[in-house]
């Protein structure tokens, strides 16, 4: 048996440097709901962990002004929420985050690990994605930063090289009259994995919709920005047949699977169903 | 009926054990160690259906830390043609169940068990047994099982002189049903289907084991029977009961699943084989694999009757899945699907289906909720009909004192009826509904059960009371039990202990299921303590020198009769006590008897449901469950047993079942995805508690538990139809299902 | 094998020292190690709520949390929950509304409860049955569980 270790390095670089000492034989450990799941069930064994929430660059919740905020990897769903800025500026993002698990899971999981675990069904991906936040990744070769949907490769896979760790995420300026919301289908009221996920991003000018973004979760082997529902939203006045055409367009965007938590009729028709709903608190927010 | 002051019985009085659950105190099964103990961990099956052509267990048992494996050759042998009964279970089945000897018959069937330094050990020895299996094709699902070309899982089990899957049958016959369908103005028949359930229990199953060299054996465990694991274990392992002491350990949840035992009997073999203590815990997606879910079902009923609203005909036939291993609860689901109704032409049929799946084990009111889904549900479609009230019309044939039921016996005083009346005077039947809002009633009926039971009752030396019984403690029967000792002795009841004893310490008592516990432990403690009582008075007696006729015992003292049995002091308990020794020695007393006289139970329920119609999606806004308790000793308790049971019943409805996938394998072993309802999922659960005393018992117990789960489904099924104008005849109600319903509508 | 993490921590406000494997989680340190059994191992996988501890007064499942995370932080569960010998208010509600039954979820759900109410003591129902949702309970349908902790909420207020 090869020796197992735990590390809690202080540092990105010390971090980065253990992690790709190891590549491919070590785990990111932030809050753990995801991964000790997989250990303790023997999916994984890793023969490294790093902790990496002793980092502050990945443990800490900057706000830039105007809405822009740099949130460490690692911050927990409880903690972000105890920041009413945040709150006021990204209510979709941190509704999905707060969607994931018990209070007792919101105590550790976080955004990182949410989108590093790469499950297709992730809550918080597609409100990431909608917000249109980019991810801050180091490796030994230094630094890049790319958009959150470039991020998942399929279930269980990141775009990430075996060799970069996720420090954390810049969310942009936010624009005037923009608000965001995010919708999830559950059967129970908690503690279920999404069936669909759906958030919409939207800037209103006045009654005119000028800018959206919207994408769906747990519909697809990654979150899908779909596109082409953004672009029959923006420009009109999001009369009934528009909104109806743009959900139609969710539909069409999924590619999902029949398996024990749905099937593929049920997660298209709920797709629709759920843009249509997100859309409508997004549109309640933006004018607010 | 005792007259009574009722200063304790019907008080929601502080459990005896309450203060060690707050704390984190109390000691469930796997919370105990023993000094150099080791730790099993079992191999399963990686198939669903099996021959098993050899086991090679060299090699893990050459793993250092290793200390014991063992298999089915380990275990005593039961001949596959000779029954052996135990209970309702047969220990040919059970010991195939515990350690698979020929085949293997479902995905998580133990195989072999290996006991190691540590559980990391024990689980890398078991990767290392080499079982050569020859596969077979697998039957999951009813329909798969009981086709003519289906894979057999038994080659004895005959049905119809051919090799079948259907173990056996069981009727209930009534009047002429051909005649009485001919009579009937309005027929209804409808085929429904209900989806295996698991019992939900929160603690895994876990044991420790001690054997020692002279065979004297220790076992800690929690289970609904310490009397039931000393058994099973003794049969497994051949040693004798005299030599097993089955500790009952505090138990977190059973619900008929820990009526059998899984873990117990092998590691006792891997303790007697390694001459250390044996420590085992099932993992929660152990539990799911290859403990005992309920059924699943597949149903036909059809019910006939007048214009005028009589049933006068009605006919039910059940498959119910049994698992692995014969014995499905097809007699609750034929025996009381019916019993709420004076029915004069009837006919119900139960077939026992095996399949490769775990064997099932009980689960509260095992098979009444299946039957009662059906009959309900058509019910509700008369009455619709009809245009009759569907509370009204189950009142117009509603079964009463002298009805004879179905299912055999001829009711003595019962309260049905007035769970119906107390349901339509209920201001929940005639609140305003919205729409996608809508209202479902339904009723149910458990047979409930006596059977062995013991109780020890003995005064303290300082004067105050050690109750024992017999029979593990779920729901809270200890504080019953107290209520009722301190009732009767008329004295404070923080003076009273309830204890429930070991196999050594207690003497045979029955499992806790059937809704048995109370009815029968009041009994034999009502008769201990009356016994004492009788000691008391006659030590009095021998204190004031007078006739023990002459002594009343009444809140607690012993005093004169009256004027004429002389003027004393009355003399308390801790008086009486104190002079113990001088006037004959320790006083107690105790009780066995095989209890009988339980008496059915009855309860009609009122639910209230809103549906995302475009989500399909049923919320449960508003329930209220009315049962028939016979006696509420401790209300708070029953109140309990009745939302929970109602609460179990809503997940079976709406979101709760097994899913296997395309190799025969459970897709949903754990709490993620096997969904049981959480607390955001439900409103408050109202309960009406009528009280129609049991004319067969001292207090008038009638069970409580498990009649609960009986109405919910229907009561459900029914409230969505009332909500969106669409019956679903299948189980769980989940959104997929209930979506793709509406659509076709 | 693995070499053994030596961590230090605060339990129930007592230091605590114990060795741990690199995979051990906190569950598997207290039960184990430490004979603080009152936190259950059921599904060990988020899913039940009946291991939840606070760590740094924020509820957590200690099955999902590695013990060698617990180095230098506090770590309180119900064994830390009376009070100078006596029950704590939540305690006392439970046994008074017979909100518990067999008892396995009632550690979890008290240490649960007890994080609700330092943060909020005054939730609405609705705030009760969501803050709860990670607690299954299998015997009681919830309602006694929200009731107590409706009726504790209430004490708090009154004493405070």
């Amino acid at each position: 048996m090869t020796e197992t270790q735990y590390l809690s390095p202080k540092t990105i670089d010390e971090a980065v440097n253990l992690y790709s000492k190891n590549q491919g034989q070590s785990k990111i450990l932030a809050g753990g709901t995801d991964l000790l799941v997989q250990i303790r069930s023997g999916v994984l064994s890793p023969e490294t962990i790093i902790d990496i929430k002793n980092i502050k660059e990945i443990s800490e919740i900057k706000n830039n002004g105007e809405g822009s905020f740099t949130i460490g990897a690692a911050v927990s769903g409880a903690s972000l929420e105890e920041n009413e800025e945040f709150k006021d500026y990204w209510p979709g993002v941190l509704e999905a985050l707060r969607l994931i698990g018990s209070e007792q899971i919101q105590g550790r999981a976080s955004l990182g690990g949410n989108l590093c675990n790469a499950s297709p069904a992730g809550d918080s991906v597609p409100a990431l994605i909608a917000s249109g936040a980019t991810a801050n990744v180091q490796g030994p070769n230094g630094k890049r930063n790319l958009p959150v949907e470039e991020i998942h490769a399929g279930p269980g896979k990141t775009n990430l090289k075996n060799d970069e760790i996720l420090i954390n995420f810049d969310f942009p300026t936010k624009e005037q009259g923009s608000a965001d919301a995010y919708l999830r289908m559950i059967p129970r009221t908690e503690m279920d994995i999404a069936v669909v996920g759906c958030a919409v991003n939207i800037t209103m000018d006045e009654d005119t919709c000028i800018n959206a973004r919207v994408a769906l979760g747990a519909v697809a082997p990654t979150a899908v920005l779909v596109n082409e529902a953004a672009k029959l939203l923006i420009g009109t006045k999001l009369d009934n047949d528009v909104i109806e055409k743009a959900a139609k367009c969710c539909e069409d965007a999924c590619n999902p699977i029949n398996d024990k938590r749905g099937t593929i009729f049920y997660r298209k028709r709920v797709s629709g169903v759920l843009f249509k709903r997100a859309l409508k608190i997004a549109v309640e927010r933006a004018k607010r | 009926m005792n007259e009574m002051s009722n200063k304790w019985i019907g008080k929601n009085t502080i459990r005896p054990d309450g203060a060690e659950k707050v704390t984190g105190r109390a000691e469930y099964a796997a919370d105990t160690t023993m000094p150099g103990m080791l730790w099993g961990k079992i191999l399963r099956s990686p198939y669903p259906h099996a021959t098993i052509k050899s086991i090679d267990t060299k090699k893990a048992e050459s793993l250092p830390g290793v200390h014991a494996v063992a298999t089915h050759d380990d275990s005593v042998d039961f001949p596959l043609d000779t029954p052996v009964i135990l209970g309702i279970q047969d220990m040919r089945w059970m010991a195939r169940n515990v350690l698979a000897k020929e085949k293997v018959l479902f995905h998580g069937h133990p195989i072999a068990a290996v006991a190691a330094k540590t559980e990391e050990i024990a689980q890398k020895a078991c990767e290392l047994i080499e079982v050569d299996y020859e596969v077979h094709d697998w039957a999951i699902e009813i329909n798969d099982a009981i086709k003519d070309d289906a894979p057999i899982l038994h080659d004895f089990i005959k049905f119809d002189g051919k090799p079948s899957n259907i173990a056996g049958t069981l009727e209930h016959k009534k009047g002429d049903i051909d005649k009485g369908f001919e009579e009937a103005d309005v027929i209804i028949e409808k085929d429904f289907e209900t989806a295996a359930v698991h019992q939900g229990y929160l603690e895994n199953h876990a044991c420790l084991v001690s054997v020692a060299p002279d065979d004297k054996t220790v076992i800690w465990s929690s289970s609904q029977g310490q009397f039931m694991v000393r058994a099973m274990t003794s049969f497994i392992t051949g040693i004798p009961q005299s030599n097993i002491r089955a500790i009952p350990a505090e138990i977190g949840g059973g619900f008929g699943g820990k009526t059998i035992v899984y873990l117990e009997p092998v590691a006792a073999i891997l303790s007697k084989k390694s001459g250390r203590p044996v420590k085992m815990m099932m993992t929660r997606e152990e539990v799911m694999r290859a403990s005992g879910p309920t059924s699943a079902s597949k149903s036909t009923v059809k019910i006939g009757a007048t214009k005028d609203g009589k049933i006068i005909a009605a006919k039910g036939v059940f498959y119910l899945q049994a698992g692995a291993f014969p014995g499905s609860p097809i007699r609750g689901a034929a025996g009381c699907c019916l019993a709420p109704y004076d029915i004069p032409n009837a006919h119900t049929l139960g077939y026992d289906v095996v399949s490769n799946r775990s064997k099932v084990a009980a689960y509260r009111a095992p098979g009444a909720p299946i039957g009662a889904y059906a009959v309900e549900c058509v019910l509700d479609e008369i009455a619709e009909s009809l245009n009759i009230c569907p509370l009204e019309f189950r009142l117009k044939n509603a079964a009463k004192e002298g009805t004879k039921a179905v299912h055999g016996p001829t009711y003595p005083k019962m309260g049905y009826v007035e769970t119906l009346e107390a349901a339509l005077k209920n201001p929940h039947y005639k609140l305003p509904l919205k729409k996608c809002q809508g209202r479902g009633v339904a009723s149910g009926f458990w047979f409930n059960a006596g059977g062995e039971s013991c109780a020890q009752v003995n005064i303290t030396e300082d004067g105050n009371v050690a109750v024992t019984t017999g029979h593990p403690d779920i729901g809270g029967s200890r504080a019953s039990i107290a209520n009722i000792t301190a009732e009767l002795l008329g004295i404070d009841i923080n003076r009273v202990s309830v204890t429930i004893g070991d196999t050594a310490s207690i003497g045979f008592s029955n499992l806790t299921g059937g809704s048995r516990v109370l009815f029968a432990s009041a009994l034999v403690v009502t008769e201990s303590t009356k016994q004492v009582i009788d000691i008391l008075k006659d030590r009095a007696a021998k204190i004031w020198n007078i006739d023990k006729e002459a002594i009343d015992w009444e809140n607690g003292v012993a005093k004169p009769a009256g004027d004429n049995a002389g003027k004393f002091k009355p003399l308390t308990l801790a008086e009486i006590a104190d002079q113990a020794t001088p006037t004959g020695g320790p006083i107690g007393a105790g009780h066995q008897v095989n209890t009988v006289g339980a008496e059915g139970g009855f309860a009609t329920h009122i639910c209230d449901v809103e549906v995302d119609v475009e989500l399909g999606i049923a919320r449960i806004l508003k329930y209220t469950a009315i049962q028939d308790v016979g006696k509420a000793i401790h209300p708070a308790y029953v109140e309990g047993q009745l939302q929970g049971g109602v609460v179990q019943g809503i997940g079976w409805a709406l979101n709760e079942e097994y899913i296997y996938n395309d190799k025969g394998k459970l897709d949903n072993p754990g709490f993620l995805d096997y969904r049981i309802p959480v607390c955001s999922d439900l409103p408050m659960i109202d309960t009406v508690i009528v009280e129609v005393p049991n004319p067969k018992h001292p207090q008038g117990v009638r069970g409580v538990g498990e009649v609960p789960i009986v109405p919910p489904l229907a009561a459900i099924a029914n409230a969505i139809y009332n909500a969106v104008g669409k019956r679903f005849y299948s189980l769980p109600m989940s959104p997929p299902k209930v979506l793709e319903g509406l659509e076709q509508k | 094998m693995s070499k053994k993490i030596h961590v230090t921590t605060s339990i129930n406000g007592e230091e605590t020292e114990y060795l741990c494997e690199p995979y051990d989680t906190m569950l598997d340190v207290l039960r184990n190690q430490l004979n603080l059994t009152g936190s259950k191992e059921v599904c060990s996988s988020g899913d039940c709520g009946a291991c939840s501890v606070t760590l740094n007064d924020r509820l957590v499942c200690s099955c999902l949390m590695l013990a060698a995370e617990a180095e230098g932080q506090e770590i309180r569960t119900i064994e830390g929950m009376t009070e100078n010998g006596n029950f704590h208010v939540l305690q006392q509600k439970f046994l008074e509304h017979a909100a518990l039954q067999c008892g396995i979820c009632t550690p979890g759900m008290l240490v649960a409860a007890k994080a609700l109410l330092d943060k909020n003591p005054s939730p609405t129902e609705t705030e009760i049955r969501f803050w709860l949702a990670g607690n299954l309970c299998r015997c009681t349908g919830y309602d006694k569980i929200v009731r107590a902790v409706q009726a504790a909420s209430e004490e708090i207020k009154e004493s405070a």
